[in-house]
């Protein structure tokens, strides 16, 4: 099956989620338009991610009650759609989140698990960590996403993986750094990089969708990528420019690319449980 | 200036595309998101203040900048000079207002004041200057203060270094030179002695007692780096020259930083009263 995805590399508003609603209504309604069948949009696209003590002002409930996801969940009935905003769960606990929504339902919530609390990141001070890495269900097959800081581990795109997911879709607000004398800053080469290896060493497509703008002196890099089974790169929007970009992705190229390079079916999960077991529950060298 | 120093060259060789694509973004998106579009600068006909002004200009127009030229009586005529050639490259609006008669009115109250109160004086009457004109220009004003003076504390509290937004405080004096010949400032202004002008001969270097070029180098490795100043050591550094600016750096961190508030209560402005300056923008 091959079908239309839409890269939604923008800016946004902080704090202001009703204007950023408005944005992705337009995008949405644009990508759809266009023949898009899946719009991703950044990690907390909804809210801007410079948050702090904003958060708890700014979060909101996946669910048809809600304000902000009432129009969402109505216009993902004719386009699939992942967001990225700022939950609160029942007992107040806020977590950096991602949903897919898809024909007027919250098909998954992924909570950021991993949170960059270091150098210019202190996310662990205003955020919940995120407890589970789940694949799930979609129109195109398995799908996982993750966000940000979450695939600067290896660990839980390994998850995903094991778990199904031949179609990542990796979210993030990730700040412009590392200037050198490459045209590109050391945080984009870092980040194509592990994404060109994921999707070669997963044999899956690994989309990644990331902001453009500033807040404060950060800058966000945009550079928005997919890569395909192959390691190939697909797409890639500019960096710093907001962007709606709409690629196919062709999704019998994981049959040509696992019928020649068995990764997957190769991959043995049970030696690895059991090293796993020896290294963290065996002797305490 | 220090001597006995044996080490690799450090290369801080910058992409100034990238640099002046991020920079000139900075400043379009700071100033139109604070509901602004136009820019001051004070231009000194130095190599920083010129760097503002060119990339405010390509960020927002020349006719939204207005370079402000601010002599006192001692300044050297090359500077208002070189700041004319400034203006004149990049079509932007400009204004002389000397300051003579402003730090005059407190300098002669004080017969015996030393430099350093002359020269600190000087350089908070053009930051008054600065935001009188930002209000009356209705710009906000650009800052010039390089990463290497930010980090060494050479610079005056509320003086030369208030501003509203700072494009080059992330980059080394020697990357800002870079990018300023990349930009198309004057061969003149890259060349010459970077200097505060307060008083007759004064320069940078003198005044520091070390050239930006080694200093920049060392700055790299223990600040970008996080080199240990025994690992800068072995890597060449003179450990008195190490020392030195380790110590000066430590010594300025007030200048980098709001006064601190005593706290009482449960949540304190500066602890956990946090927001970005883009709130809700």
């Amino acid at each position: 099956m091959k079908f239309n995805i839409a890269l939604a590399q923008i800016n946004t508003h902080l704090g202001d989620v009703t204007t950023n609603l408005e944005k992705h209504l337009e995008l949405i309604h644009q990508a759809q338009a266009s023949g898009s069948e899946l719009i991703v949009f950044p990690e907390l696209s909804l809210t801007g991610y410079g948050l702090q003590d904003l958060v708890p002002n700014v979060a909101h409930v996946a669910c048809g009650d809600d304000p902000v996801f009432r129009p969402l969940l109505e216009t993902s009935q004719k386009i699939d759609i992942v967001v990225g905003f700022v939950d609160e769960d029942p007992r107040h606990r806020f977590f950096i989140a991602a949903a897919y929504l898809a024909r007027g339902q919250v098909v998954h919530i992924h909570h950021k698990a991993y949170l960059p609390t270091y150098g210019l990141f202190d996310e662990g001070r205003f955020f919940a960590w995120g407890d589970s890495i789940r694949a799930f269900d979609t129109r195109f097959g398995r799908v996982g996403i993750l966000i940000c800081e979450d695939f600067w581990h290896a660990s839980p795109p390994y998850l995903l993986w094991l778990d199904g997911a031949d179609l990542f879709l990796l979210t993030s607000a990730s700040p412009g750094r590392g200037l050198s004398k490459q045209p590109a800053l050391e945080s984009a080469r870092w980040v194509e990089d592990i994404n060109r290896a994921y999707a070669s060493l997963f044999t899956s497509f690994v989309v990644h969708s990331n902001r453009v703008g500033f807040e404060d002196g950060l800058n966000f890099w945009g550079g928005s990528t997919i890569y395909d089974p192959n390691g190939e790169l697909i797409s890639k929007c500019p960096y710093h420019e907001e962007t709606l970009l709409v690629s196919e992705i062709d999704l019998n190229q994981l049959h040509r690319t696992r019928a020649r390079l068995p990764l997957l079916r190769d991959e043995r999960t049970a030696l690895t449980m059991r090293e796993l077991h020896r290294i963290l529950e065996g002797d305490q060298r | 200036m220090i001597k006995g120093m044996e080490h690799k060259k450090i290369d801080l060789t910058i992409n100034t595309d990238s640099a002046r694509q991020i920079l000139t973004g900075f400043i379009r998106s700071e100033i139109n998101r604070a509901g602004f579009s136009r820019a001051v600068v004070n231009l000194s006909g130095g190599l920083d203040s010129s760097l503002s002004c060119y990339l405010a200009a390509e960020a927002l127009g020349a006719e939204n900048v207005m370079a402000l030229r601010l002599p006192y009586k001692s300044s050297t005529p090359d500077s208002s000079e070189h700041a004319k050639m400034v203006i004149d490259a990049l079509g932007v609006q400009s204004i002389i207002i000397p300051i003579t008669d402003m730090a005059d009115g407190l300098i002669n109250r004080f017969p015996d004041m030393n430099r350093v109160r002359q020269g600190n004086i000087m350089a908070r009457v053009r930051m008054i200057v600065l935001y009188d004109q930002s209000e009356a220009f209705h710009g906000l004003a650009v800052g010039t203060g390089n990463k290497t003076e930010i980090l060494l504390g050479y610079t005056t509290l509320y003086g030369d270094s208030a501003c509203a937004i700072n494009p080059l405080g992330d980059l080394y004096k020697t990357q800002v030179r870079q990018l300023g010949k990349a930009i198309g400032i004057p061969q003149v202004i890259l060349d010459k002695p970077p200097t505060a002008d307060l008083w007759l001969g004064q320069t940078d270097e003198g005044e520091l007692g070390f050239t930006y070029d080694e200093v920049d180098q060392l700055l790299y490795l223990l600040v970008d780096q996080r080199y240990r100043p025994e690992d800068c050591v072995e890597a060449g550094f003179a450990e008195s020259f190490v020392r030195a600016v380790m110590d000066r750096v430590r010594r300025n961190q007030f200048k980098r930083l709001m006064p601190p508030i005593a706290k009482l209560t449960n949540r304190t402005v500066g602890y956990d009263f946090l927001y970005l300056r883009d709130w809700g923008t």
